[in-house]
Formats: structure tokens, sequence, C-alpha cells
């Protein structure tokens, strides 16, 4: 889960992490408000955005006087960078920079240990000046176990070459860094550019947090940061169900079991609809789980045909734990209670455990909806036909 | 032989009084795995009863071991205390743990994972992950016996569906163990961990090895392939029609950026000589054609 701006910030400033002070605001009324309980002769006005690039397209703006900043935020508020709305604008201080610097602190899957990098030379883009300046970026690993303590930040601003003098207040806010990521099971936090002023003081001018969804059980006060404005509606119907479903922008309604398998059949889908006319694609990838009944697969069938998208649905299921028997009640309680609504073909692959109860009630159910395929492939071929056949 | 799991394996399971340690313990007892002992903390003197076979709980590791002699343990318990589990597991020697749990918090793992590597003693295979079966051996984990019998293949997934997907493909050849690492960021054994293992297994003959999006552990193993590894290996990725951004069901399973896409890992794996099938039912074909030239 990644949180915007102003959230970081407050975490920082909850971690006596050096921040500016900041306002949010969603009207340009709010924004000459938030301009005025400032102050400051210069304000900035920052549009808040999870996605990179907010500068070049337009959403980081100057201004000197609340009626500018109210003028501002009406520039920056509704804009669209990447393809994320700008619902909220946070108005700060200015800041008398003297320096920027870059810090990051992330989950390094293949070490399978923590990663801090940090560089003297800040604001730019941390991935172009990774290939571009690799010399001037420290990579210091930091042990789990241990954490960003002292020693360790001591050794990275000695490694990214700050001078002396710079040091002991780097180390210090470092650590208050290391702070936020081991207390909120963060998997990043990011700091671009963390600055240093006219008058030496070190601050953390933006922030970029992740937190590990699946830590939420024990942090419950999360809920604040809920954010379902990137999210399809059947994707939030479907987590209301538990169900883990992704939409995404093809005719090939997709059921399976377990993560790997689901993934294998949008591929395996994707491919067999490659040579057909309109190149049928899969619309969605929805996981069932292990050992799902009846009504979960009832669930799912629900939520899929409601994607007007979908033309066909491919059912693949391999019973592990999953019972083939409980996926074949689960189609046909599902066609059952849609009744008419049921209008789109479903091919279905069972294989596994009950595999022959299963393919044996659905036999029976006879229902002219349901396609019975022997394998992943013929199925997913069969899938695609029909799918290519119904545009 | 096999890798990591054997007849002689003797089994503690973790969180064995919980309703989906209970389920799992009776199949593993079913499929002829040695379960000792379980491990719940607050009920040690208890027993529960599998078909009429009592099987003694005790409220930590190190007594379980110390009353069994146990060398292996399975953890079900819930993700809250999965790490006080694992800690438990690698404060008492055992040789082998298998985290079955999912939904653990990276961190916890992160920490578990540097716990067990600097023990030196303890490997760990997990969490989110299915277990391993060595079949006709012992049965640890989720994986259901009777897909496969014992062969000369052995595997290695991410993935707990497409390793049974792959078990059934290729049942008419068998397999010496079947090892599910899990879908997690962070893993306590990787693919490279069971090439490895599998190149020094004297019954293993050929290896298939399946990835998915996510992280470099894929592109790791084709370069550990390319330099370590004799024994034919066959591979298939999953994951290529998945967008950017998106985690699909595993929580390791997320393409970043340009970072973990099933094409660069599969490109990677070709170039390490690796025949990569696009289908699951592909894959088994070429490893069909590695048995038949063998």
């Amino acid at each position: 889960m990644d949180l915007f701006e102003y959230q970081a910030r407050d975490l920082f400033e909850a971690h006596g992490v050096p921040v500016l002070r900041g306002i949010t605001a969603r009207t340009p009324e709010e924004a000459r408000a938030a301009a005025e309980q400032l102050g400051t002769p210069v304000v900035v006005i920052k549009a808040q955005v999870k996605t990179g690039g907010r500068g070049k397209a337009g959403g980081v703006k100057l201004a000197r006087s609340p009626e500018e900043a109210a003028d501002r935020a009406r520039d920056i508020l509704g804009l669209d960078i990447n393809g994320h709305r700008v619902e909220t604008v946070m108005v700060t201080e200015g800041a008398d920079i003297a320096e920027e610097y870059y810090f990051g602190l992330l989950l390094d899957r293949s070490t399978r240990s923590y990663l801090a990098m940090c560089s003297k030379e800040g604001g730019m883009d941390i991935e172009t000046l990774a290939v571009e300046r690799p010399d001037a970026l420290a990579r210091i690993e930091v042990d789990p176990l241990v954490g960003l303590d002292e020693a360790k930040a001591a050794e990275i601003v000695a490694a990214a070459g700050f001078p002396e003098a710079d040091r002991a207040e780097l180390i210090r806010v470092l650590v208050l860094l290391g702070e936020v990521y081991r207390e909120n099971d963060a998997t990043l936090v990011e700091v671009n550019p963390l600055v240093k002023t006219g008058d030496g003081r070190i601050i953390a001018l933006d922030g970029k947090v992740t937190l590990d969804n699946n830590s939420v059980f024990r942090h419950p006060d999360w809920t604040s940061y809920a954010d379902e404005s990137l999210d399809d509606p059947l994707e939030i119907r479907a987590r209301e169900k538990h169900l883990n479903y992704v939409k995404l922008d093809g005719s090939v309604g997709i059921i399976g079991n377990g993560a790997g398998l689901v993934m294998s059949t949008l591929d395996v889908v994707a491919a067999a609809g490659a040579d057909l006319p309109g190149e049928p694609r899969p619309a969605n990838f929805l996981d069932i789980g292990g050992g799902a009944s009846a009504q979960v697969m009832a669930n799912g069938l629900d939520i899929i045909l409601s994607d007007p998208q979908v033309k066909v649905v491919f059912v693949n299921v391999f019973g592990g734990i999953t019972a083939c028997s409980e996926v074949a009640k689960g189609i046909i309680d599902a066609l059952g209670m849609l009744g008419d609504r049921a209008t789109k073909p479903i091919v279905v692959r069972l294989d596994g455990n009950a595999v022959e109860i299963g393919r044996h009630m659905l036999a029976e159910a006879a229902h002219p909806l349901v396609q019975v395929s022997e394998t992943m492939d013929d199925a997913a071929r069969r899938a695609a036909e029909l799918a290519a056949a119904a545009e | 032989m096999s890798i990591w799991l054997d007849q002689r394996s003797t089994v503690i399971v973790q969180g064995m009084t919980g309703s989906e340690g209970r389920k799992h313990t009776r199949r593993m007892i079913a499929a002829g795995t040695r379960i000792v002992a379980g491990v719940t903390p607050g009920k040690g003197g208890q027993s529960v009863d599998f078909d009429e076979t009592p099987v003694p709980v005790y409220d930590s590791v190190a007594e379980a071991k110390a009353a069994t002699g146990a060398n292996t343990s399975v953890v079900f318990v819930p993700a809250a205390y999965t790490r006080a589990a694992v800690i438990d597991a690698v404060d008492s020697a055992l040789d082998l743990t298998v985290v079955i749990t999912e939904g653990v918090p990276v961190k916890d793992t992160a920490e578990f994972v540097d716990y067990a590597r600097e023990s030196g003693h303890t490997r760990l295979i997990g969490p989110n992950c299915p277990g391993l079966i060595s079949p006709g051996k012992s049965n640890v984990g989720i994986i259901p016996p009777t897909i496969s019998g014992p062969g000369r293949i052995g595997l290695v997934s991410k993935s707990g569906t497409l390793t049974y997907q792959m078990m059934f493909e290729l049942r008419d050849i068998g397999f010496s163990t079947a090892v599910g690492i899990g879908g997690d960021p962070v893993n306590g054994s990787t693919h490279i961990d069971a090439l490895a293992a599998f190149e020094a297994d004297p019954d293993t003959d050929a290896i298939v090895m399946i990835g998915e999006i996510g992280g470099d552990a894929e592109e790791r193993a084709a370069a550990y392939i390319a330099d370590h590894i004799t024994k034919p290996v066959v591979g298939y990725v999953a994951g290529f029609t998945a967008p950017v951004g998106k985690t699909m069901g595993h929580a390791g399973a997320i393409v970043t950026g340009s970072v973990g896409t099933a094409k660069a890992k599969k490109a990677a794996l070709e170039a390490a000589g690796v025949h990569v099938g696009r289908t699951p039912s592909e894959t088994a074909s070429l490893m069909r054609e590695v048995f038949a030239s063998l």
C-alpha cells in the first residue's frame, strides 16, 4: 500500500524526522486558507498523487501570496498525471534549499535483506542516477535483525561521501527514517530530495512510503489510508466478498484456484487468442484460493458475469485441497441463482481432487451454457474461440 | 534419495491443535509422514487423536524435540505468531522448518529468514508455500500425495497449484522431490537452493523449475544454472499477461517498473540453456523429451 506524500510527511513528523509544515487542500479556497495559516512569504503547492514525474507534469508550483496559492491550486487540482487525477494538493512552507540529496531504505528481494541507498545528488530520478552515475549512489545492506542503527547510518553517509561537518545531523535523520521503516512495517521509505537548507538544517522535503499489506492486522489505524480511487468498481465488489480479483481489459473471464495457476491460465488464453480474429484476451485475474466452497465459486462467477466486457468464462481448477465436486456445485448453484441473467458460455476444465464426481455433476446438470474440456490447453483454445466468435 | 525430506524425517506440527493444523496433520499421517509431535504454546501435555493414534502436544519445539528426537517441523500457526514459531524451531536446531502460513508480514519473514541463515543449521521453506513431498517417503505440507508417485524428476516452484498441475502432467515419470518455495517477496529457500540440492541428489535426473513474475529470483537462478547445473533443466514462467503494478494473488507476484517481467525471466532462463515451455503441458512435453534422450 502506497501512501500519499502528505501521509508520509505526517508519519515522518510523528517520528521526529524534520519536515516542513504542510496543510492539505481539496479546493482553491482551502489552499488560500492554508497559505494564510502558514504565513511564509513563499509557499509551494504540490499535487498529491501516487506516481512519479509530477513536477514535469505541472503538479508543483510556487506561490507568493494566498491569492496566488488559490490560483495555482486551481491549476493543479483536476490535473491528470500518468492517469492519476489530482484530488488533493499539499501547501507547504517554502524552503531555502542549499543542497539536494537522496535517501531510500527498502526491502531487497534479491538479498532477502534491506537495502539503504544514499546520494549527495538528489532531486533527480534515482533510477536514472543509478544507471548513469552508479558511483554517486551508495548502496549498503541493512541487516533486518539489527535495523538502521547509528553505526550503519554512519557507514551509509561515509559511503555516500558526505563531508565530515554534515554527517552528525544526517546520521540522526537516517536513524529516524529507519525507525519510520521498522515501526510501520514499511517495505519502502524514500526521501527525494532530502535537503540541506541555507542555515544548515537537514529536512525531508518529499516522502514516499510503501506499507506491507500483510501487516494490516497490527496497524488498526491504517484504515485511514484506505484508497480505492484507482480501483475498478468490480475490484471493490470482489474485495468485499474476499475474492482475489484484478480487472483486465479482455473478453475472456477467468476463474481458477491458486495464484500461479490463474496467472498461467491468463497466459494460455492470451496465447490461444493471439491467432484469432479480434485477438481475445483475458478479462480478469480471479483466484478462488485453496479449499474453496461452492459459495465462493458462485460469488466469483457472479462478479465475472457482471463484467459487460466478458463474452465467455473459463473456469480452470486443479483440485489439490479444493474438491472439483465443490467447484461443479458452485457453477451449478450460481447458474441457478442467476437464472435468465446468465447468458454467456462457460468453459470448464477440472482435474485433481474429486474430478470424476465434479465432471459427472456437470454432465448430469447438462446446462446449455456449460462446456467441459479435458485439458487446460484445449479449454483455453475453446474459450478464446467462443470469445472471438462473440465479437 | 530425495532432497531435504525422506522416510527418516520425523516431524513436529507447529499449530497442530488449530483447525488447519489438525486437518493437514491427518492428511500427512495418511500419506505416511512420521508425525511425532505437535506444538502449541499453552497446550503442552494434551494430545490429539488421529484415527486412534494419539499425537502428544508440547509447549515448545525444544520440549517436543527433546521428547521425540524430531528433526523437521511444519508451521500452520496464524500469521501473527509465525515469527515466534520459526524462531522457536531455529533455536531448537531442527534441520528443516516448512512454513505453510500465508499473509506473514514481510518484516517478520525478513527477520526470521535472517535468523535462520545466521544459525547456520535450520533450512527454512516458505512462508506462503505448499511445502514439499518426496513421493513414497514423506510429505510435509499440503501437497496432495495422490497426484504422482516417486520418480527421478526434481521440481521447484513458487506456486502450489502449478506444482500440482506439473506433477499431474508428469505422473508417468514421477518425482524425487517436489518443493514449493512460496509466493512471498522473501522466501526461506530459493530456486537456487533447490537447484543445488537436486544437482547433488543422485536420484534426480532432471529438474523442472517453475517461476512467476516479481523480483529477480528466476534471473539469478538462470545465472546459477549456467555456472553450476549439469543436469537438464526445463522451465516455466507464469504471468506474461500481468499488468505493471498489480499484485497477482501472491504477495510477491508484482511487476514493478521494468523489473520482474515474465518475458525477462524466460529470456534469462533460455540464455542459460533452459528449455522454457509456453504452457504447463508444453513444459511437461519438454521434460518428457529430456527423459526420452537420457
